[in-house]
């Protein structure tokens, strides 16, 4: 479990982390969503006990990151933002200087970084220098130490950051996979991510907490949950059509693609009444979507609201 | 193993992961046989001692061992790895002292690599064997005095080269704090019980006297101090700086 509690980082009189507190409790993945600056990083370093806090406090399994750090650091796994590592070292070096310093001894300490190593897909490059590593696979060797020791909370900054596609994915299955019984907190800003991982999200700018929803959630506020769309060569008709249906409160050409967007009266739903009037209306459609509502548009209300108000 | 001792191999093996050991200790074997023979005069002085060996050493040190410690936290900053090591269950102390003493240990297989020399002295003649392991012991304190300072002037940057420059200054100043230059510049400015207490702190004279085979305590717990309060100032700095 991890608890802050008014958590909050000042320099001089810049404020980085403004009283931030929330909780994260075991088998849930939260994920950490911000601008570059919101204070995502700054927040996971002080939970991780590298930065010592202005003001409040941040608890790691009931141990203060304060006032018992050695507790606090033996229970938890942290990846740093870049995933920094001695490059001089081979990755079997380096999990095994890990291994030593984290206490893991004997055929438990093989078997850790048998099992690290398979699951990250490290065994080809185990005796390379990580300095010689492509960005994909040091992002790894970063995350293999997080868990080398099996923590039951895991911070991670940015682990799928420099990864292509099925890297990635590979990542984040590996994270579905442990969330079960850990607590694990990823910061990203990765929209498409949040779905794919994350139980709950926290969406932060300027050091505050703007948000604290699941993803599901937060996809309800878009402007777009509940809208239907559809791609037609027969825009004008379409368009004709959407007009008729009473809970339909506008209709948006996108100027790019031409696909057209029905957005419904509050509260109602307008996907079968779309349907119906285009079938009456003899409208041919490729393509008819329900949607559940935009993350990267929510994320810029929330973080951004002047930005969305002016180009609405 | 204990965390220290854990991270000390990590250390002392990352030197030798480089050509940089290799550089530094052939640097250091060539400068110390060359002051030791050609400015040193060792055989023309005819004398079975290693005077003109360790007369030197405190030189030498002034600028070999800088680029030994500028590395030390300079570089765990830079790379981002500081952050690793001090979320991992060690303290900040562990960290520094285990740091540290890779690096003492690292000087001190420089050092002893001189054998040879040590060697050559007793086929000659026959020198007082006794003056020459506390020669020794002084030069090892010494370059221990030098990294401290070093370790704590390349926490306070994340550029290699400042700390090396720092550090080099602050110990040309603790080298010659006994001799006019330092003090000259002191007593214009501050009352002299301040420039006898300044004088007491130059490493050459300390230096001198162990290597004269005189091993006094005060001598001794001069060394172990100055590491100590340099190592504790290193803390404070990591501490103070860690956020940049």
């Amino acid at each position: 479990m991890i608890q802050t509690s008014n958590l909050s980082k000042h320099y001089g009189d810049l404020v980085a982390v403004d009283a931030i507190s929330f909780t994260v409790e075991p088998g849930q993945v939260l994920g950490f969503l911000g601008p570059n600056g919101a204070g995502k990083s700054t927040t996971m370093k002080m939970i991780a006990g590298f930065l010592t806090p202005s003001a409040g406090t941040a608890t790691v399994c009931g141990f203060d990151v304060e006032k018992e750090p050695m507790k606090a650091r033996r229970v938890m796994g942290y990846l740093p933002e870049g995933a920094p590592a001695w490059g001089e070292m081979t990755v079997l070096e380096y999990l095994g200087f890990i291994a030593d310093i984290r206490g893991l001894k004997g055929a438990e300490r093989a078997k850790r970084l048998r099992e690290v190593g398979e699951r990250l897909h490290l065994d080809g490059v185990i005796e390379q220098p990580i300095d010689t590593l492509s960005k994909g696979f040091k992002r790894r060797v970063g995350i293999a130490q997080a868990i080398l020791h099996d923590p039951q909370v895991l911070v991670l900054d940015e682990p799928t950051d420099g990864l292509d596609p099925n890297q990635k994915h590979e990542v984040r299955a590996l994270i579905n996979a442990m969330a079960r019984d850990k607590t694990i907190i990823v910061s990203t800003h990765i929209l498409e991510e949040v779905h794919a991982v994350c139980t709950r999200a926290i969406v932060i700018a300027g050091g505050k907490v703007l948000a604290d929803a699941t993803p599901t959630e937060l996809e309800a506020r878009s402007r777009y949950h509940g809208a239907v769309s559809l791609s037609t060569l027969q825009p004008s008709h379409a368009q004709a059509a959407l007009a008729q249906v009473a809970d339909v409160a506008s209709v948006e050409i996108d100027p790019q693609d031409g696909r057209i967007t029905a957005f419904p009266k509050p509260g109602r739903d307008i996907f079968v009444a779309v349907s119906d009037a285009l079938k009456v209306h003899n409208v041919t459609v490729h393509e008819l979507a329900l949607e559940a509502g935009r993350l990267d548009e929510v994320f810029r209300a929330i973080t951004h609201p002047a930005i969305v108000e002016g180009r609405a | 193993m204990s965390a220290v001792g854990t991270l000390f191999k990590r250390e002392l093996r990352s030197y030798f992961a480089t050509p940089v050991a290799y550089v530094f200790i052939v640097i250091f074997l060539i400068l110390a046989g060359a002051f030791t023979f050609y400015l040193g005069e060792f055989f023309e002085r005819g004398q079975a001692d290693l005077q003109s060996f360790f007369n030197f050493h405190p030189w030498l040190y002034l600028f070999l061992v800088p680029a030994v410690s500028m590395r030390l936290w300079a570089e765990e900053r830079k790379s981002g790895t500081i952050e690793l090591l001090l979320t991992l269950p060690v303290t900040l102390w562990q960290a520094v002292l285990a740091k540290f003493l890779a690096a003492w240990t690292f000087v001190g297989i420089a050092l002893l690599l001189t054998f040879p020399i040590w060697i050559t002295v007793n086929y000659l003649g026959d020198p007082d064997n006794g003056v020459i392991i506390a020669s020794y012991l002084g030069s090892m304190l010494m370059a221990g005095a030098f990294l401290a300072i070093g370790s704590c002037l390349s926490a306070a940057t994340r550029n290699q080269v400042i700390a090396f420059i720092l550090t080099v200054v602050v110990c040309f100043l603790f080298l010659l704090a006994g001799y006019p230059l330092v003090l000259n510049a002191v007593s214009t400015v501050l009352p002299q019980g301040v420039v006898d207490a300044v004088a007491g702190l130059s490493f050459l004279s300390h230096f001198a006297s162990i290597s004269k085979g005189v091993i006094d305590l005060r001598d001794l717990l001069y060394f172990l101090l100055m590491i100590g309060f340099w190592l504790y100032a290193s803390v404070l700095v990591i501490e103070l700086k860690k956020a940049d």
